[in-house]
């Protein structure tokens, strides 16, 4: 497609029409003349002349069908999933995506709204964000949730300045195996509100009056489901903290939740109830809490009420705490709540129902022990047994890990993930209900050779 | 008929969907009993249960593809389906956060392509995509702002805020643990030039920055922006830029240019993002040279390299790298940003070109203008002048008249119209701030007017009709106070 610029009276014309630009030129000059101006030029003049029209040094434009071939091109770079048995976790999941979700997702009322401000013409959002809620609690046994965070790691950093909140404390103790990658979140927004972070050995923690929590992750980073996660809590309570718990959602399918081991806040990433991986995004977290902790919570909240019929209906509720009417005093500047992959996320437990989603757990659960099982008895390679785990486990290679990694690539298998600076040559493994058993041999009689 | 919820049209017994049975033997290791779960409640509903209730409920939906929905500062326009297309290509939908640089070059290719672009946009020197919301940008930039002073020994506790600005900056500006302080506008829109003087005198050395809106959240065009800069910075402090109105400048002038520092960019908006009900966004920030060491983690690099030999294996030899900018704040989610939502605005600004997207700003201050010229004799406009892209009314007239904004708003939706947003910027009395967007054709923005018309007259003639609106939709006005009181949140 040529777009060659014509301008007249320093307008810009394209010399073809665009299918998101419908004003044509008859159209321009209309309504140039209802506004009393010249040109389109004359309404750009409280900006700096010398400002003006910069040059904007990008590629010309594509039609869809152009931009499709160079996306297309684009994607098949990538080696994912898609065309190699994978064996990543590691903090984002593959699982089998229900063929539902994605055209109820898709459907544009959905799709192409907007924050329900108007609650009389937004009921689906609204409604749905309050089946979310309602989900979040049977899955966490909490008592409240809100209507969802950015991601899981966010969603942890928010739980740590709610505990300061409402402990009017500003030191945090932190698990470090809380994810690496969560635990520089926590780190960035404790810097910003003045926060200390101590990140304290698993199991070895140490508290004092001065934490306003203890957070932990069950599982944790290394797929660990540790025994010791009451005590834990019973802990951060003697020492007047909250305890704040990251869990894997598709593990509560099968183990008890947090609720029953005194968690007092709990968070997650929501990615792994059938949300793809997208390379790490949109994902969304999961936030849930006491009840009383209700006014310290940030993001959106959804509350059932009646219309002026006496119909049931729901409305964005407690919106004090909310940056939009408290400003600087707000619980969090948060705005958004990830709706729509919220919306997936119910959706996807609406159609797995509590005997799906405990199918999927076992599933896991099953194909990771069968996998560890095998690795294990490969000479060179061990598992690190010692804490029962869920769906990932942490593998010691003969060789250091990349080397490995790229030896399973050739054989068309992505492998887990090197936690070499973490832990000398041990790779990360996960197996989820879409790791066939056929791949999980091949897996294992690969990892000889490699 | 309200629309039941999941666990009232739950049924024991019936399911939405199947899963496998397990293809490798049992483990021999079974969980500790003290791990088990004993009870898991969840809804049971069968698939034509499922797709029913979401389909229904989708229907009591406003949206863009069903309605023009005006509301201003979010810039509600056309998302086009091919990115959706593209976003389910399943080389970028299975690509793991977690795989290796080398396996991963064509996500990482959009990413830097897309770092490029924004920065090319905003005339900045770099970008970074880690954002994953428009507010979360705004933290993002305000800690770089704070890093970058720590770095060069300066203690800097305050952030400048004009009153007219959305609430996220004031909260963000405290969760990066700066203390506020206001400064009003004057009568024409533009910033009180000495309201700003004597804040930065009376705050002096402690303010780290000025945050601002531009165009402002008046739909207007600060005339003294660049003098506005020169003062921030002849303090020492630095312009942060609110980038929720670039589609009014996209292609018309650079921030850059105009003295800000850094700046987060709404994709949601300006780049089409569907808002899906409420996210996700994204909100990428831009920064200028000395800024770009903080940058959140990750940051996508092309380091320069020697070509690579005839029949090496290019996977061992990244293009695109993944680095942690040397001073960086650290990351700001889990993994790389919102990568679904960066390769829609990617293919985005692919689709529009650079004189498509000078076309795109110039159509929407056109159509906010049009609006308002049509509309300017049943309305009081907040500043008469010429707006940008979204043009602010005040509906005191018809308030003495009998009929709020609130019921302005209700009545548009019998109309078939979403309301514009309402009651922001706060500074304005029974606001009204209307962004048409450069997507709405002549005729819609004809239909629309014809129906703020009809409206205001019916607010002159019997304005109870507006009060008890609205008539047609799913639902009437509803009972928010008894909603905050008594919360009910969960089933």
């Amino acid at each position: 497609m040529t777009t060659e610029i014509r301008r007249t009276s320093e307008q810009t014309t394209l010399t073809e029409p665009h299918p998101y630009i419908p004003m044509t030129d008859d159209d321009c000059a209309a309504m140039l003349a209802t506004i009393g101006v010249a040109s389109a030029a004359d309404l750009f003049t409280d900006i700096p002349e010398r400002y003006r029209l910069p040059e904007l040094r990008l590629p010309d434009a594509l039609s869809e069908l152009e931009l499709l071939q160079e996306m297309q091109a684009l994607a098949s770079r990538n080696q994912t999933a898609a065309d190699y048995a994978c064996f990543l976790g590691a903090g984002a999941y593959r699982h089998f995506r229900p063929s539902i979700v994605e055209p109820l997702v898709m459907r544009g009322e959905f799709l192409t709204s907007y924050t329900p401000y108007q609650p009389e013409i937004s009921q689906g959002t609204l409604q749905t964000i309050f089946e979310f809620q309602s989900l979040v609690c049977e899955l966490t046994g909490m008592d409240v949730a809100n209507a969802g965070m950015y991601d899981g790691a966010s969603a942890l950093a928010e739980a740590c300045l709610m505990a300061c909140a409402v402990t009017g404390r500003k030191r945090i103790a932190i698990s470090d195996r809380v994810h690496p990658n969560w635990l520089s979140v926590v780190q960035g927004y404790a810097h910003g509100r003045g926060i200390a972070v101590d990140v304290q050995p698993h199991a070895a923690f140490v508290l004092s009056d001065e934490h306003a929590c203890l957070a932990v992750a069950q599982p944790d980073f290394f797929g660990r489901m540790s025994l010791g996660a009451a005590a834990w809590g019973e802990a951060a309570h003697a020492a007047g903290a909250l305890y704040v718990v990251a869990v894997e959602p598709i593990s509560l399918g099968l183990y008890r939740p947090p609720s029953t081991y005194h968690a007092d806040i709990v968070v997650a990433e929501g990615q792994s109830l059938g949300v793809p991986l997208s390379y790490g995004g949109p994902y969304v977290g999961l936030f849930a809490c006491r009840d009383r902790f209700i006014r310290q919570m940030p993001g959106r909240i959804a509350g059932r009420t009646t219309d002026s019929q006496g119909r049931t209906g729901y409305v964005l509720t407690l919106q004090t705490r909310e940056q939009h009417i408290r400003r600087e005093r707000a619980t969090s500047n948060i705005c958004t709540s990830q709706q729509l992959i919220a919306l997936s996320t119910a959706i996807y437990l609406a159609a797995l129902g509590p005997r799906g989603l405990r199918r999927v757990a076992e599933l896991c659960y099953e194909k990771a022990h069968y996998a560890a099982d095998r690795i294990d008895g490969l000479a060179g390679y061990s598992v690190e047994r010692g804490e029962p785990f869920f769906q990932e486990f942490v593998v010691r290679t003969p060789k250091p890990v990349a080397a490995v990694n790229q030896a399973l690539l050739d054989r068309r298998i992505i492998g887990g993930l090197d936690v070499s600076d973490m832990l000398h040559n041990r790779m990360l493994l996960c197996a989820t209900e879409l790791n066939s058993r056929a791949e999980i041999d091949a897996l294992v009689e690969a990892l000889p050779d490699a | 008929m309200p629309e039941k919820n999941l666990m009232q049209l739950s049924h024991p017994g019936r399911v939405g969907v199947t899963m496998p049975a397990s293809d490798v033997p049992a483990s021999a290791e079974a969980i500790p009993p003290e791990l088990l779960r004993d009870v898991l409640r969840l809804p049971e509903l069968s698939q034509l249960d499922v797709v029913r209730h979401f389909t229904r409920l989708s229907q009591l939906n406003f949206s863009i593809d069903t309605h023009m929905y005006p509301l201003g500062s979010c810039t509600m326009k056309l998302n086009p389906k091919v990115n959706d297309a593209i976003a389910a290509m399943p080389g970028f939908a299975q690509a793991h956060p977690m795989q290796p640089d080398a396996q991963v070059q064509g996500a990482l290719a959009v990413m830097h392509g897309l770092q490029r672009q924004l920065a090319e946009i905003t005339g900045m020197a770099d970008a970074s995509l880690a954002p994953l919301a428009g507010a979360q940008g705004e933290l993002a930039g305000v800690l770089v702002i704070k890093a970058y002073l720590e770095s060069i020994g300066e203690r800097r506790t305050t952030i400048v805020v004009p009153d007219s600005a959305h609430g996220t900056n004031p909260a963000t500006a405290s969760m990066a643990g700066f203390d506020v302080v206001s400064v009003k506008p004057q009568p024409d829109g533009d910033m009180d030039l000495d309201a700003l003087r004597a804040a930065l005198e009376e705050h002096g050395p402690t303010v780290a920055a000025l945050m601002i809106t531009l165009p402002s959240t008046l739909g207007l065009f600060d005339r003294n922006i660049v003098r506005i800069g020169e003062m921030v910075h002849a303090h020492g402090a630095l312009m942060y830029g609110d980038g929720a109105n670039m589609n009014a400048m996209t292609g018309q002038v650079k921030a850059g240019d105009l003295g800000f520092d850094v700046m987060h960019i709404n994709l949601h908006k300006t780049f089409s993002q569907p808002h899906g009900g409420g996210g996700p966004g994204a909100g990428p920030i831009v920064v200028q040279e000395r800024l770009a060491p903080f940058l959140p983690s990750p940051h996508v690099a092309r380091p320069p390299r020697p070509p690579l030999p005839q029949g090496e294996r290019g996977s061992l030899v990244a293009e695109f790298v993944l680095e942690d900018p040397p001073q960086s704040i650290g990351r700001m989610g889990a993994f790389g940003g919102q990568f679904g939502v960066l390769l829609r605005a990617y293919a985005y600004i692919r689709s529009l070109g650079p004189d498509g997207l000078r076309a795109m700003s110039e159509a929407a201050v056109v159509n906010a203008n049009y609006v308002q010229a049509r509309l300017r004799g049943a309305y009081d406009l907040a500043h008469d002048r010429t707006c940008m892209h979204e043009v602010l009314f005040s509906g005191k007239r018809q308030k003495a008249q009998g009929a709020k904004t609130l019921d302005i708003a209700k009545r548009m939706i019998d109309y078939g119209y979403h309301p514009p947003t309402i009651y922001f910027p706060l500074v304005v009395e029974e606001a009204m701030l209307i962004e048409p967007t450069e997507s709405e054709s002549k005729e819609t923005l004809d239909a629309f007017c014809d129906a703020m018309l009809a409206i205001a007259h019916e607010a002159e003639t019997q304005p109870e009709l507006l009060r008890e609106a609205p008539h047609t939709a799913p639902l009437r006005r509803l009972d928010e106070a008894t909603a905050a009181r008594k919360p009910v949140l969960r089933w």
